[in-house]
């Protein structure tokens, strides 16, 4: 069977698919970092922003944090079982990730509805602006995250092309890098 | 089969990544997510001092701590060939770059020959008052107080000051 030229060449050094994520993940640091970077300015020079973050839920946002935490435990033990030659394993490591994305996101629509009815909406003022993309940009990465390790899962049960395992491994634990930073920024600096 | 086993056994060599990968497989992922936790319990008792500064270094300088040892213990960087570590560095770099260029003139209020009216006033606490609900209200239609107002050497003059709703905000 021919494999895909991404499983096989390796012109760089680094696996070709491997290398083709670092670059995804290189443009978004520059996504991520333009847009956390903007609201950093804005937030520096507008002081009562403090007053409308203090209305963010901190423990959503913290145990959101430890949800986001134990997934990239349970990819990277995923990655390590992959390695291992044990796709079932790897399978169903993957699907205690998604199990995490979706607990992050029934906790984040919980969290989002209850702003909403207390009128902090996305055009309330240039902090929920920001609140709402940030966060929301991060969702929709936690929602293609766990669409690609379905796939990936289904796949590595079958003990098919695990070395997509340690790829989406990698994304997922980026997910979890941004939302290390938006914690602070968005639920601790009151 | 393709393992990711085989692609460290394929290009282990060329990167020196093959004695490394091995080291991976001894690294204890429970007791760093443990780690992670514990930093992350840090973090949200540091506010809860309430000193400005602890707060500053416990949620951000944890927070690079907590990404340090993701990136490097997780995301296996610490043993990833070192160009793919330049590249994210070097867009690290772009963003610090991109950071500090525009400072100037979103944190600044008035420079030489401007002055961003809007975002002074809102800036100001009665203005903040009155954008409990939302910016709009302090959007520059507020007389900026006389203690407030730029000094002297840096108001532009009538004729070339800014319009009430500065550029930039």
């Amino acid at each position: 069977m021919v494999r895909p030229i991404a499983t096989t060449r390796s012109a760089s050094g680094v696996p070709t698919g491997r290398l083709a994520v670092w670059w995804v993940l290189a443009s978004e640091i520059v996504i991520f970092g333009g847009l956390l970077g903007s609201y950093l300015l804005h937030r520096l020079g507008h002081p009562e922003w403090a007053t409308y973050a203090s209305h963010t839920n901190t423990w959503a946002g913290a145990f959101n944090t430890f949800v986001l935490l134990t997934s990239s435990l349970s990819a990277v033990l995923a990655h390590q079982a992959a390695e291992q030659g044990n796709g079932k394993k790897a399978a169903n490591l993957l699907l205690a990730t998604c199990g995490g994305a979706l607990i992050f996101l029934i906790v984040k629509s919980f969290e989002w509805t209850a702003e909403i009815q207390h009128g902090y909406t996305i055009t309330a003022n240039g902090f929920w602006s920001f609140y709402y993309i940030a966060a929301g940009l991060h969702g929709l990465h936690v929602i293609a995250g766990a669409i690609i390790m379905l796939i990936v899962a289904a796949d590595a049960r079958k003990g098919k092309d695990l070395q997509r395992v340690e790829l989406i491994g990698i994304y997922w634990h980026f997910v979890d890098l941004v939302w290390i930073f938006l914690f602070p920024l968005l639920y601790i600096a009151k | 089969m393709s393992t990711p086993s085989s692609h460290s056994h394929e290009h282990g060599h060329e990167s020196g990544g093959h004695e490394a990968h091995d080291g991976a497989h001894h690294t204890n992922y429970v007791k760093i997510w443990a780690m992670l936790l514990v930093l992350l319990g840090v973090s949200l008792a540091g506010p809860e001092l309430g000193i400005r500064t602890v707060t500053l270094l416990t949620a951000f300088g944890i927070a690079v701590v907590k990404a340090y040892m993701v990136a490097k213990y997780f995301m296996h960087l610490n043993i990833e060939r070192r160009f793919v570590v330049q590249l994210l560095t070097v867009c690290l770099g772009l963003m610090m770059l991109f950071f500090l260029a525009t400072a100037p003139d979103v944190m600044k209020h008035w420079g030489m020959n401007w002055r961003n009216e809007s975002a002074k006033n809102a800036n100001i606490p009665e203005a903040t008052h009155h954008a409990e609900g939302g910016e709009h209200a302090a959007a520059g239609h507020e007389v900026v107080p006389a203690h407030e107002a730029a000094p002297a050497h840096q108001a532009a003059p009538a004729h070339e000051a800014a319009p009430a709703h500065g550029a930039g905000e």
